[in-house]
């Protein structure tokens, strides 16, 4: 680690100036005047003499090499083998509330398709009118709208039911991702194909090797799901459903299927595998919820986490996190530094949009003693988001799925933090 | 006349002006305007809903003349036969069964061929490979077991799985009958039949599965949102006091974080990205140079194998301490006789290459990776087969890379 230079070239002003700094600085913080110039500053710098890379370098360009180790990282032992399985966003070591797409989590059940755009097609069939087929170039002369939306695995954090386990941000809360959406409106799509007064339910299937699909009632399909084809600008990648996905705005990602092929209109749910066998919430009693679609509002602070020490020691320093709800907007997110004690409301920066991503800042002045951090997100519709202990009062700790609940990081002396629990 | 022509020249010329202004004032602003047959359907982003039109007549096949109201007129029917080939789900209520059978006995045969390298031969599942029998009565416990006998709540859900995703590495490749048979020999595992079961469309509705009764629709509106309401949030002196009641860093399962040893990690990944690039030259020449097979092992060539193997590690292990699992593990392999590892249970075909005396020469292992039941009818692989010679290259090398010392 480089050192900190600080400090101002002496003058007699500047001296004293410093000197008054120092003693207030000294009061309540570190600062160090240099002994001597830096040489980075005082000796000529290669990249300040010589050339750099040209415009035909890059045609897609990448992030520096210095952000190498900014990337998806998956835990093997989750899984028998990594097609059926899962990575995860570096939430920590991202800002703002828009997930670059090489960065955006995976999870794939069967493995990422490899589908070429002119190989796509996209069948409507059951209760319509018209059963139809469409190619991407028919998709593309659809009327089209753009929205943020997180997507969330209903497993996030699904391995701390029984205890903080896994000791970084990235692994507890990293299965989510915020994108802008480019689709069409399904509405549309399905009235293309002439909805039957009989048809309630919607059944998407996927062209991958896992054949994904999931029963979506018809009020959510006709309400602000999209049949999108872009994530941020462009082409979706392969690994989130190229060329063409489902999204079902705020509820479980496991529903937004990938490499869509069909989508069949029926009058009622299938109960396929992913929603009985998986994606059901099984509760102490032995009885299963169904149906959860919704994602519940929930929090993390992303710096200080484990993969984020605090560095700088004492003093001013920058607390961030995000926080997302499939219900609505997050309006306000509170902080604690002492473990719940004493909240603050957190400063929310950016764009507040529904069921996206919110960023949130807490900017303090750290005493340089140990801390007990979490973050409590409220919701638009008036919910607060809950402690781990009463998330399990009423579901135990074996529902897998939806662990919304409050994270607790421990930072000590050496501003090291860790995932904890705390009573 | 001059006078005339003083007034309306600058006039005409004025109005001349105002009208190209105006003209591309208004190409400026233009938003796009819909035709008047899209106009009922362009909504803004806010509209929740849309009413579904009744057509005004419906569009036959083949009379692109008519399109009814309210409909854009884009995509073309779907034929018959192309929605019986993709329309494959099931319902509870047996929408969707094709006709077919299967008995316990013929599904044991099945299962055990086609299902078992994973799954075990009676569902009880290899290592974490997911359990399919069993855990009747643990749902309450503090480590339920969930099996298709323990949790499913409908026959159907099975048949619907089986056909669209199994085998892994093979899905869509079982018949009805052989569907069919699987399911019953499921329900036999799962103790719900008799071994003189046979399951067919005709009485598939007549089972129940045990936990049907124990799913209930999402409650968390009723049953949460006013426990967990922002109305109730404490800001101060909210407990007496905290204690850490259980760390992560103790349990010490996460994997290295980059950040932690972020030279070195960069180091390794410069290191290791300039090899790929170096390896996938490498590859190339070899093809073109066809380097003979005894030469010594190419580092580059091993590294791109290595690289490629990731798609075989989910069943196959290699080097020190490598064990059988879901396939045999492979030190040695190249020149090995084929189905020799101790230990391990291989198909037939597999069987009878060993009594035969078979090699694995290159050209052997060549052609099995690029089509494996191409090349050896019967065998327990599920895999779809290598990309591309260049990669069975590199994977031969690698492989070769380990002896079975």
């Amino acid at each position: 680690m480089s050192e900190i230079y600080k400090g101002i070239k002496p003058t007699r002003r500047n001296f004293l100036r410093g000197a008054a700094a120092s003693g207030a600085a000294l009061a309540g913080g570190t600062t160090m005047v240099n002994a001597e110039a830096d040489p980075l500053i005082t000796e000529k710098q290669p990249w300040s003499q010589y050339l750099g890379a040209g415009v035909d370098e890059a045609p897609y360009g990448m992030p520096s090499k210095f952000e190498a180790h900014v990337r998806r990282q998956d835990v093997p032992w989750l899984t028998a083998d990594p097609i059926s399985s899962i990575n995860f966003t570096p939430l920590h070591e991202l800002d703002g509330i828009i997930t670059p797409n090489g960065l955006c989590f995976e999870r794939h059940h069967g493995g990422v398709a490899e589908i070429a755009p002119q190989d796509y097609r996209l069948m409507i069939n059951g209760l319509v009118d018209r059963e139809l087929v469409f190619t991407m170039e028919d998709l593309m002369r659809f009327p089209r709208e753009n929205h943020v939306y997180f997507l969330e695995c209903a497993a996030n954090t699904g391995m701390e039911w029984a205890g903080s386990q896994l000791n970084g941000c990235q692994f507890t809360h990293g299965m989510i991702h915020n994108v802008m959406y480019t689709g069409i409106p399904l509405k549309l799509l399905l009235a293309e194909a002439g909805v039957k007064t009989t048809g309630k339910w919607l059944l998407p299937e996927g062209a991958d090797a896992s054949g994904m699909t999931r029963s979506i009632p018809m009020e959510k399909a006709m309400d602000d799901c999209l049949v999108a084809f872009k994530m941020n600008g462009e082409a979706l990648r392969a690994e989130q459903g190229y060329p063409v996905r489902l999204v079902v705005p705020g509820w479980e990602g496991n529903m937004w299927v990938k490499w869509l092929r069909r989508i069949e209109v029926g009058d009622q749910p299938w109960h396929h595998r992913e929603e009985t066998s998986k994606y059901t919430d099984l509760l102490s009693n032995g009885q299963a919820r169904r149906f959860t679609w919704e994602m519940d509002a929930k929090s993390v602070i992303t710096s200080p986490s484990p993969q984020k020490p605090i560095t700088h020691g004492p003093g001013p320093m920058v607390l961030t996190g995000v926080a997302w709800s499939g219900r609505g907007t997050i309006p306000r997110v509170d902080v604690t530094l002492d473990g719940g004690i004493t909240w603050n409301e957190a400063r929310m920066s950016g764009p507040s949009l529904d069921k996206s991503m919110h960023r949130f800042y807490y900017d303090f002045n750290w005493d340089g003693k140990p801390l007990l951090l979490q973050s409590r997100a409220h919701d638009s519709t008036g919910y607060m988001q809950p402690t781990k202990d009463q998330l399990r009062s009423v579901r135990g700790e074996n529902s897998i799925y939806h662990n919304n609940s409050i994270q607790t990081w421990a930072v000590d002396e050496q501003g090291v933090a860790e995932n904890v629990e705390i009573s | 006349m001059s006078k005339f022509l003083k007034i309306l020249a600058p006039a005409g010329a004025g109005a001349a002006s105002v009208m190209t202004m105006a003209y591309v004032l208004a190409d400026q602003f233009v938003v796009d305007v819909p035709a008047p047959a899209r106009g009922l359907w362009v909504q803004p982003a806010t509209a929740q809903e849309t009413p579904t039109p009744e057509a005004v007549q419906t569009a036959d096949a083949g009379d692109t003349a008519v399109v009814p109201m309210g409909v854009l007129g884009i995509g073309r029917p779907a034929l018959p036969e192309e929605v019986a080939a993709w329309d494959i789900d099931v319902r509870p209520d047996g929408v969707g069964l094709p006709a077919g059978s299967g008995d316990v006995w013929t599904g044991e045969e099945v299962f055990v061929e086609k299902c078992a390298a994973c799954h075990g031969d009676f569902g009880e599942a290899v290592g974490r490979w997911p359990v399919l029998a069993g855990g009747q009565g643990t749902l309450a416990d503090e480590d339920p077991v969930k099996t298709i006998g323990s949790y499913w709540p409908y026959l159907s859900t099975v048949y619907d799985y089986v056909n669209r995703a199994m085998p892994f590495g093979e899905a869509q490749s079982l018949e009805p009958d052989e569907i069919y048979a699987i399911t019953a020999y499921l329900l036999y595992v799962n103790d719900l039949v008799e071994d003189d079961f046979t399951l067919s469309n005709e009485n598939f509705l007549e089972v129940d599965m045990p936990n049907a009764d124990n799913f209930f629709m999402d409650d968390r509106a009723e049953t949460e949102m006013p426990l967990f309401a922002s109305a109730d949030a404490c800001m101060e002196n909210c407990k007496e006091s905290v204690e850490i009641t259980m760390h992560a860093s103790i349990l010490d399962v996460t994997p290295q974080s980059q950040d932690d040893d972020a030279p070195e990690e960069e180091a390794a990944m410069e290191a290791a990205s300039e090899e790929t690039v170096v390896a996938e030259a490498t590859v190339e020449e070899a093809v073109v140079e066809e380097t003979p097979a005894e030469a010594a092992l190419d580092p580059a060539l091993v590294a791109a194998g290595e690289d490629a193997f990731r798609q075989c590690k989910s069943c196959h292990q290699v080097g020190e301490g490598a064990v059988n699992r879901t396939g045999p593990q492979l030190n040695g392999v190249v020149g090995r006789t084929v189905g020799s590892v101790e230990g391990f249970r291989y198909s037939r075909v597999f069987e009878e290459a060993l009594e035969a005396g078979d090699v694995w020469s290159e050209d052997h292992l060549a052609a099995y990776l690029t089509d494996p039941r191409g090349a050896m009818p019967g065998t327990k692989m599920a895999f779809r087969g290598v990309r591309s010679p260049e990669e069975i290259t590199a994977l031969t090398a690698y492989l070769k890379s380990f002896s079975s010392e």
